[in-house]
């Protein structure tokens, strides 16, 4: 491993992205993220680069779709409401299959909502936030470390897979400061992009970018191609974390910032003579339904824990299938879940389904 | 035998879907015929937008991207900025243009993006069968002004080169109109300056073609032709608007 460095998430997000060869950025400003902006306005320009302020968040995404029609590899951020802006422009990089990073740095809504952090836009990100049978890649980092490693996987998945990738981050990862061990050299994959649209010179057949087809049954087969790609993401990319899972009969589930306070409680746990384990997706699509077949012989129960009202949940139970029962713990609007309030459901949840189970 | 005239190049050989006496034909002509005598269609790509003419893709033979509403002047930011070396046109109705994608073009102007847009102004949004645009004339029936377009309820027109040519950015701006020969003639010169101005770097440039919609006006396509000419130059005036001794 290379240098450390004290860095804030936001700026290990975007000093990740130009070492993973991404030298084109478009974005608009908006709290907790806009120090991805900052960074690439300083540091583009000197690596031939180009960063540009574009005039709208639709306009942005935009222009992620005009270089990324290209084979340029090319990130935009923002946070929830801007991602919701966003929207329109993920469907057409789905359906035309345009690589993109896409981050979002979540703040608690709905509307205008806040700045502090949320777990709120998972439905959003994981289920298609735009019209149309379409999926994402959704990458959830839960450290600043991580930010910068998921962030160089991001652009290898979006390139193989021709594929919009989003990096699920919250407030507080975004703004947090850690130390960054950086790689010497990245893990860089290069994809022939045959497809691209760079003008064709005379020497091979016009491309197209397109995501419209009248035609009803050319549609159905284009969204059968898709879904057959999405199947195959499904089958290659799901990953997750098993923490303190190998005798655990409790298994807290959690994602993002989310994760690392379940650590702290399983650490409380043991204490009391509690066996709790975690499930961390880092993939939440694909949602890694393979960790919940690994653990389901000893779990007891689960504890889903968000900053949201539920929505992980969903794909929890489904992964669970009611199998087990599953409980819920989620703050909203920018409000934190914290350790003891946690620790207090483990305990209600050991005494019924495994003191006295 | 000797050929004296002949299909440009940079237009394939599909067949048109336009309506009988649309004038998209000839402005795909006019775009097409630039690329040709320019040379440029192989590092040319265009980009399609919303509306009438959403798959203009099919009928160039350069590389294109299909853009979301409004959003071509952005999309087309995205290639230029990441593939200077390129051509970049966008191809734009104006509903498409000057209602949904209004932020979009001006920003692109502002900026002076390197890059051409070819603006159809046909007063009415064509695709979806005739509901007023922001360039419909005021007492203009539409399906969605069935009582004419009335100042007190839908505002006013909104002339589009002179607005953008209040900007500092555009290095060329002009308005032409393809309702005869010899407007055509005219028309090709101002498409051709466009695409010159970018290869020179000089920035923005757009042209405005007046153009007719026999279908949604409820007019024969001759009727059309003199509407342009009666009706429209007299509120949108030909002219440039901005470069006007631009030498490229």
């Amino acid at each position: 491993m290379g240098k450390k460095l004290l860095m804030k998430g936001n700026e290990a997000i975007a000093e990740a992205a130009i070492r993973a060869g991404c030298l084109h950025y478009f974005g608009y400003p908006i709290t907790p993220q806009t120090e991805i902006a900052h960074y690439m306005a300083r540091k583009l320009p000197k690596v031939g680069g180009v960063f540009l302020q574009a005039e709208s968040e639709v306009a942005a995404i935009n222009m992620v779709y005009g270089a990324g029609s290209t084979g340029t590899r090319v990130m935009t951020s923002s946070s929830s409401p801007g991602i919701s802006l966003k929207q329109e422009g993920l469907s057409y990089l789905a359906g035309a299959q345009v690589p993109a990073v896409v981050v979002n740095i979540m703040r608690g809504g709905p509307g205008l909502g806040g700045i502090q952090p949320a777990q709120s836009d998972y439905f959003q990100a994981t289920k298609g936030g735009g019209h149309g049978d379409y999926r994402q890649i959704v990458l959830a980092p839960s450290s600043v470390q991580e930010l910068y490693e998921l962030t160089v996987d991001a652009f290898n998945l979006a390139d193989k897979y021709r594929i919009v990738v989003m990096i699920l981050g919250d407030g507080i990862l975004g703004q947090m400061m850690e130390v960054v061990e950086f790689r010497d050299k990245e893990p860089v994959e290069h994809y022939e992009k045959p497809w691209a649209t760079t003008g064709h010179e005379n020497a091979r057949e016009q491309n197209i970018i397109t995501s419209i087809h009248l035609s009803p049954a050319v549609l159905e087969k284009m969204n059968q191609n898709l879904q057959n790609k999405y199947e195959l993401i499904k089958k290659n990319e799901c990953r997750y974390e098993l923490y303190n899972c190998e005798d655990a009969d409790l298994f807290i589930v959690a994602y993002g910032t989310v994760a690392r306070i379940a650590k702290s409680v399983i650490e409380q746990a043991k204490r009391e003579g509690i066996k709790v384990g975690l499930i961390r997706p880092v993939t939440l699509w694909p949602f890694p339904q393979e960790a919940f077949e690994k653990v389901i012989d000893r779990a007891k129960a689960f504890l889903t824990v968000e900053m949201s009202s539920g929505q992980m949940l969903e794909d929890v139970l489904l992964a669970v299938n009611g199998r087990r029962k599953v409980y819920f713990h989620g703050r909203m609007g920018g409000m934190v879940p914290v350790r003891d309030d946690i620790m207090k459901i483990i305990r209600d949840i050991y005494n019924e389904h495994v003191k006295n189970g | 035998m000797a050929v004296i005239f002949q299909k440009p190049k940079a237009l394939k050989d599909t067949p048109m879907h336009y309506c009988p006496g649309c004038t998209h034909g000839i402005a795909h002509r006019l775009v097409a015929e630039a690329l040709d005598e320019l040379g440029i269609e192989g590092k040319t790509v265009g980009i399609a937008s919303v509306g009438c003419s959403y798959n203009s893709y099919d009928y160039f033979a350069c590389d294109m991207i299909q853009a979301p509403h409004g959003r071509a002047p952005a999309v087309a930011t995205g290639v230029k900025r990441s593939k200077p070396d390129c051509v970049v046109f966008t191809y734009q109705g104006d509903g498409d243009l000057a209602a949904i994608g209004t932020a979009e073009i001006i920003h692109a102007a502002a900026r002076g993006e390197n890059i051409t847009v070819i603006f159809i102004n046909n007063t009415i949004y064509g695709m979806t069968s005739g509901q007023m645009a922001p360039t419909t004339l005021l007492n203009q029936y539409t399906t969605t002004t069935p009582y004419g377009r009335i100042a007190d309820l839908h505002g006013f027109p909104i002339n589009v080169s002179e607005m953008l040519a209040t900007l500092e950015g555009p290095a060329y701006i002009e308005r032409a109109s393809l309702h005869d020969v010899k407007h055509i003639r005219k028309a090709k010169e101002a498409v051709k300056k466009a695409f010159k101005v970018q290869i020179a770097k000089k920035g923005f440039s757009m042209v405005e073609l007046l153009s007719s919609c026999p279908t949604n006006w409820g007019m024969s396509p001759v009727e059309a032709l003199k509407r342009i000419e009666n009706e429209m130059i007299p509120h949108y005036p030909l002219g440039v608007f901005k470069g006007k001794h631009l030498e490229v």
